[in-house]
């Protein structure tokens, strides 16, 4: 007599109920605990924010990093494809800069535009109409901009900070807050002292032309202030980073901001 | 080999046999990978220890519950589905309240779905035994794992940066104290050594736990001349 758990109908039924129960349970624990994390995400980012520009020296509590955070950076929303600083998204009325990701705008039909291939040389796919970028304020005078940058790497998506004097050339610095390269190679990303060749490059020539690049030197370019050397061993991440940087800065990022920062000044 | 076959065993057995009579990494020389990749701080060490002894104990508790329901064609994807909700779970609490260690851990958590020792403690002993001993031969397996992590994170942080749990235990050189930190053992590597060394000593003291070898070598044979 075959065993009666082994009949196609009972082993259908336990399959859907162990599925069923499982899926409510880890559905559960994402959406209950989706508020605690979205937190942790925002107090992280503005860790980063504080940290790029030096300002993040020791192990802070959350609350003062927020304390930090507003008494030092202002963050604005900008229209991309403009350059315009605008007070909220079309149909965004409870709009929160502190809590606003470009990237997770980027998924959002409306609020976001497909790139070309020819376009889309961070590999980013999707690029939000709007973004918030953050000024850091020494009193009244603005002594830094903090733009966020993502971009693909070897595996994964590089999600970070390129902050850059107040003068729009000088950079200050370059982390990432989020990526899933490999360990001790892409992952080098994060070394401290890779991280320390980005301040005090410089991001244009003399012609206002992008000319900053991460890669080996050529000929005299040795030591040249529009190069970062790229990581040993990550080939495929540095150019990521190089791909990400020259998107960001380009006309289909950071451009026309950029531009009209100069002309206008802040 | 190991308690699952007898009809009743006893609990305090249960529960503390895996710690050192029947150790999953040191015996069984399951989850080394885990092992290697999170014990160079002991916070890590301890969070790991933690998640993962949860997630064998109830694992084997969930699967117990149903083992008379659970038919044999479908029992391990079912085991696994059961673990890797737990594991999601797991994972979902520590980046809520413990955001910082979970990208510390990153991807160590989600692998602790395919951890074997998880797999192998639900089909050795949860799919034979009821609820309770099942319950806590899980957390004996955790604990078992957790003591080799823990000692191995001590070893490693105290001499590798010359703190614990991020205190300044032994102040290192380049803060003007006297120890100079052995960065060999920040490495994953060392960890290989450090649970090679530990097995020599559990198998010195516990002679009983040495295999004996599958195969000998014949003695060297001379040379042909071509």
């Amino acid at each position: 007599m075959p065993d009666p758990r082994e009949t196609p109908l009972a082993v259908l039924r336990i399959a859907l109920l162990v599925s069923l129960v499982c899926s409510m349970v880890v559905a559960g624990s994402a959406v209950g605990l989706k508020s605690m994390q979205l937190e942790n995400r925002r107090v992280d980012r503005e860790r980063h924010l504080l940290a790029i520009v030096g300002l993040h020296d020791r192990a802070l509590s959350a609350t003062e990093v927020a304390e930090r955070f507003r008494a030092s950076i202002t963050p604005h929303l900008v229209d991309l494809d403009t350059g315009a600083y605008v007070a909220s998204p079309p149909g965004h009325d409870r709009f929160d800069p502190l809590t606003w990701e470009g990237s997770r705008a980027a998924t959002d039909p409306v609020l976001s535009r497909a790139l070309s291939r020819s376009e889309d040389i961070a590999g980013i796919q999707r690029r939000e109409r709007y973004a918030v970028v953050y000024k850091l304020m020494k009193g009244e005078r603005v002594d830094a901009l903090i733009l966020p940058v993502r971009g693909y790497g070897l595996w994964s998506t590089l999600y970070g900070f390129l902050a850059v004097d107040a003068d729009l050339d000088t950079v200050l610095g370059l982390r990432f807050y989020q990526h899933a390269e490999t360990p001790g190679l892409g992952g080098e990303v994060d070394n401290p002292r890779w991280k320390a060749l980005w301040p005090g490059k410089r991001l244009f020539d003399t012609d206002g032309e992008l000319r900053l690049r991460v890669g080996k030197a050529w000929g005299d370019d040795q030591d040249s202030k529009w190069r970062v050397d790229a990581l040993a061993g990550a080939t495929l991440t540095s150019n990521g980073v190089n791909n990400m940087i020259r998107f960001w800065l380009g006309p289909q990022g950071y451009g026309p901001l950029l531009k009209r920062l100069r002309q206008e000044g802040f | 080999m190991n308690t699952s076959t007898s009809a009743k065993p006893r609990a305090l057995a249960v529960l503390f046999a895996p710690v050192f009579e029947n150790n999953p990494i040191a015996l069984q020389i399951l989850g080394i990978c885990s092992a290697l990749a999170v014990t160079a701080n002991l916070k890590t060490a301890l969070v790991m220890s933690v998640a993962l002894t949860l997630v064998t104990a109830f694992s084997n508790l969930f699967i117990s519950l149903l083992r008379h329901q659970i038919p044999a064609s479908i029992r391990m994807i079912v085991q696994v589905v059961i673990i890797a909700s737990l594991v999601i779970v797991v994972d979902q609490v520590l980046r809520a309240v413990a955001f910082d260690l979970a990208k510390q851990l990153s991807v160590f958590v989600g692998l602790i779905i395919t951890n074997c020792i998880v797999m192998g403690r639900a089909e050795a002993f949860a799919m034979q035994n009821p609820p309770l001993p099942s319950f806590l031969d899980g957390i004996g397996n955790g604990l078992g794992y957790s003591v080799l992590l823990i000692a191995l994170g001590i070893t490693r942080e105290l001499f590798g940066s010359g703190t614990l749990i991020g205190y300044r235990v032994l102040p290192t050189v380049a803060d003007g104290g006297w120890y100079l930190p052995n960065g060999l053992l920040l490495l994953p590597p060392s960890a290989f050594f450090l649970i090679g060394l530990f097995i020599w000593a559990l198998r010195s003291w516990k002679p009983a736990q040495v295999e004996s070898p599958a195969f000998r070598m014949a003695p060297q044979v001379r040379e042909q001349e071509p």
